[in-house]
């Protein structure tokens, strides 16, 4: 099999926090070749100075999303020739971050609203007690299995066009996680999730236009998670009402 | 700028609901202005009311009712996905509220002329 173009011409964003522009490479095009290959490639033989992260390179730890021709994505698991447009691809850093320099946006503010969110575990247990019995049939435990793979990449974050508009708003990772725990039979938080996603950027900011569920490389639906919350947080309003 | 990735089903859905939803808001003042006419001016309505036998004006009440139309079908989608545990399956459940939309307005539309 041969590749469409022998070169691929490809623009990558360079700078810092202060502002930047792109810059265009020539990339040998290869058979099977991923668009993280084409960003290694660029920074082992074109420039070393170019920065960006990745770590497994098999779409494991999250770590190398960027925007690709506009669309978040695993650069790992993406193979140029399904999103060169031609043969030019545009890399960019992941939207809705700062950027820490060239390809390398800074998660702080993404891992900072999964805390926010109360997406931490809140433990019922000691390591003295017994191993807790989890009934895997159980509707709410399929609910926080539905969500459980999420590796933290911001690709949903990058794609929400809330997020882009609203500072403040969790987001789908975080919301998506809070939501899983609230499933999670072990975990002792469900009243402070319930408050912490229910604030100023809570689960009600969401429009519902489902970009995280379409761009989740894990094909994760973080837009499901949400409206759960959205159930959620209202039925404890009644609740709440009802006992009072 | 960083051009973001929009160009699916259910980002449509809610551009489509929130420029209908802009659109009905911006009609409505229009729309109990005319009405009150039938109060403060009956003759100004019923000069109005001839207005609207105009081919063009039939057709924009066909946009109009598709307009509304779509934004209550795509309100009850949303109210589904959102209080019902309905989450599944959006993209059809979109697809089924334009198409719904289509058809009120187009009969609307064919009964019209």
């Amino acid at each position: 099999m041969t590749t469409k173009a022998e070169v691929l011409e490809v623009s990558v964003w360079r700078g810092s926090a202060d502002g930047g522009a792109l810059e265009t490479f020539e990339v040998p095009a290869r058979e099977s070749q991923t668009v993280l290959d084409v960003v290694s490639w660029i920074q082992q033989f074109a420039d070393p100075t170019l920065t960006y992260r990745y770590a497994c390179r098999v779409g494991m730890c999250g770590s190398c999303a960027m925007m690709v021709n506009g669309t978040p994505r695993w650069t790992c698991r993406t193979h140029v020739q399904k999103v060169a447009e031609g043969n030019s691809l545009r890399i960019e850093p992941l939207r809705n971050l700062p950027v820490i320099k060239d390809l390398a946006a800074d998660m702080d503010p993404f891992f900072d609203k999964w805390v926010e969110a109360e997406a931490v575990h809140h433990p019922t247990g000691t390591r003295h007690d017994p191993i807790a019995h989890v009934d895997a049939d159980s509707g709410a435990r399929q609910a926080a299995d539905a969500g459980i793979e999420c590796i933290n990449c911001a690709v949903c974050y990058a794609a929400c066009d809330t997020v882009a508009g609203n500072a403040d708003y969790l987001g789908p990772a975080a919301l998506q996680r809070a939501w899983t725990l609230l499933n999670d039979t072990r975990d002792g938080g469900g009243a402070s999730i319930l408050d912490a996603v229910s604030g100023g950027g809570g689960c009600h900011n969401c429009h519902s236009m489902g970009s995280c569920t379409q761009y989740c490389p894990n094909e994760l639906d973080p837009m499901s998670a949400i409206a759960g919350l959205k159930r959620e947080t209202v039925r404890r309003v009644f609740r709440r009402r009802r006992d009072a | 700028m960083i051009r973001p990735a929009r160009t699916h089903p259910l980002w449509l859905a809610y551009l489509l609901h929130r420029v209908s939803g802009l659109a009905l808001a911006l009609f409505l003042p229009l729309h109990f202005w005319v009405l009150s006419k039938a109060l403060t001016a009956p003759d100004e309505l019923d000069a109005m009311l001839a207005f609207t036998d105009n081919p063009a004006v039939k057709l924009a009440e066909f946009g109009l009712v598709f307009l509304l139309a779509v934004h209550f079908f795509g309100g009850l989608r949303l109210l589904a996905m959102e209080w019902l545990p309905w989450s599944q399956g959006q993209k059809t459940a979109a697809a089924a509220a334009l198409a719904l939309a289509f058809f009120v307005s187009g009969t609307f539309f064919l009964k019209a002329i």
